[in-house]
């Protein structure tokens, strides 16, 4: 998929300019686009050096494991059709802890493995079930507490304020949490 | 509000350094090792990054947006990125993080468009991608409702971004 983004992208750009003959722009876009990249990458290193750091004294302490048996009970109410004691619901809780932590790459493994067991009390095998929309859908609207990508970014092209997205960031993003929770909910009921 | 953006590092930070203290786990190796991890993220990251942004830049500087979305972001009255940034975000992170550089460059990260292109990539997530590797994962090809869901919540973080923005800017 990302592959035929990357095509579209170029193919797009490049026809186009052609047409309306803004050649020399792309051409020039073209031979400065690498350096652009490195410079992105660049105000990006540290600030993921530092904060891999970081997340890695909160995971070997624990803050994690911590972190996700807070979420569990209430996650078992979202995930009705679960048995309550399911392995599943701890990799779930761990997947939403490492993503609340902006611990990505975390996240992922929890993330898949929660998807497996889901898979094994799935009734029709090439269909998603109830609970592995839910948790989807929860990993995809979840909250992020700390953006730190988007605050080095910020402070690497000057920003006076940098962190000062935080707070409505994190609103916004709750609120995109628990519509998708309710809009889940409703449809889940609806199909009853 | 302001006072939560400003402490919310710092507190984190402490808590972590204590949590781990009082766990009596090496916190400072512990720290180099992640951030030796760090580095390798880096290095593992930066081909797909340097693909997007040369991608996306060519797009970009070809003005083809300018004529697609020129009647829509005129009612709107929005900067012309960020709709496209908005179409991109749940399919590619990084091509979304290179449209918000681009308007860092052009109007500065603390101007209107600055602080909204930074919020809405705050607030919403790579969805389609997600979905598409944790369905493959398990060879779940019917994936019923979960792309409505999972975008209609995009959609409520992009809209309160926009409002927010509205608000603290």
């Amino acid at each position: 998929m990302i592959s035929i983004l990357w095509t579209f992208l170029i193919i797009i750009g490049i026809v186009y300019s052609l047409i309306t003959g803004n050649i020399e722009v792309i051409n020039n876009s073209i031979l400065t686009n690498a350096g652009k990249a490195l410079e992105l990458i660049l105000s990006l290193l540290p600030t993921i050096v530092l904060w891999s750091g970081i997340m890695k004294i909160a995971e070997d302490a624990g803050v994690l494991t911590k972190f996700a048996s807070f979420l569990k009970p209430i996650l078992s109410k979202l995930f009705p059709s679960v048995p309550s004691n399911h392995p599943s619901l701890g990799y779930i809780a761990s997947n939403i802890a490492a993503n609340m932590l902006g611990l990505g790459s975390a996240a992922t493994p929890f993330g898949l493995k929660a998807m497996s067991e889901l898979q094994k009390i799935n009734s029709k095998k090439d269909t998603a079930s109830n609970a592995m929309i839910t948790f989807l859908v929860l990993n995809t609207a979840g909250v992020t507490i700390i953006p730190t990508t988007i605050i080095a970014l910020r402070l690497a092209y000057g920003s006076s304020s940098p962190t000062a997205i935080i707070a409505p960031a994190v609103i916004s993003t709750s609120c995109s949490c628990i519509s998708a929770i309710v809009i889940d909910y409703f449809i889940r009921r609806g199909k009853k | 509000m302001k006072i939560f953006s400003i402490i919310v590092i710092p507190i984190f930070i402490l808590f972590v350094v204590l949590y781990g203290f009082r766990k009596k786990i090496d916190i400072y190796s512990s720290f180099l090792n992640g951030a030796k991890d760090g580095l390798k993220t880096v290095y593992n990251i930066f081909p797909a990054v340097l693909a997007m942004v040369f991608a996306v830049n060519i797009f970009l500087d070809s003005n083809v947006l300018l004529f697609l979305l020129k009647p829509i972001t005129k009612v709107l009255n929005l900067p012309q990125e960020i709709l496209p940034m908005a179409f991109l975000r749940p399919i590619s992170g990084t091509a979304s993080l290179t449209i918000m550089t681009n308007i860092f460059e052009i109007y500065g990260p603390d101007s209107y468009p600055g602080f909204l292109s930074s919020v809405i990539q705050g607030c919403t997530d790579t969805t389609i991608y997600v979905l598409a590797l944790y369905y493959s994962s398990i060879k779940v090809s019917k994936t019923r409702y979960t792309l409505f869901v999972g975008l209609m919540a995009d959609l409520v973080g992009l809209i309160m971004a926009f409002i927010l923005t509205n608000i603290f800017f």
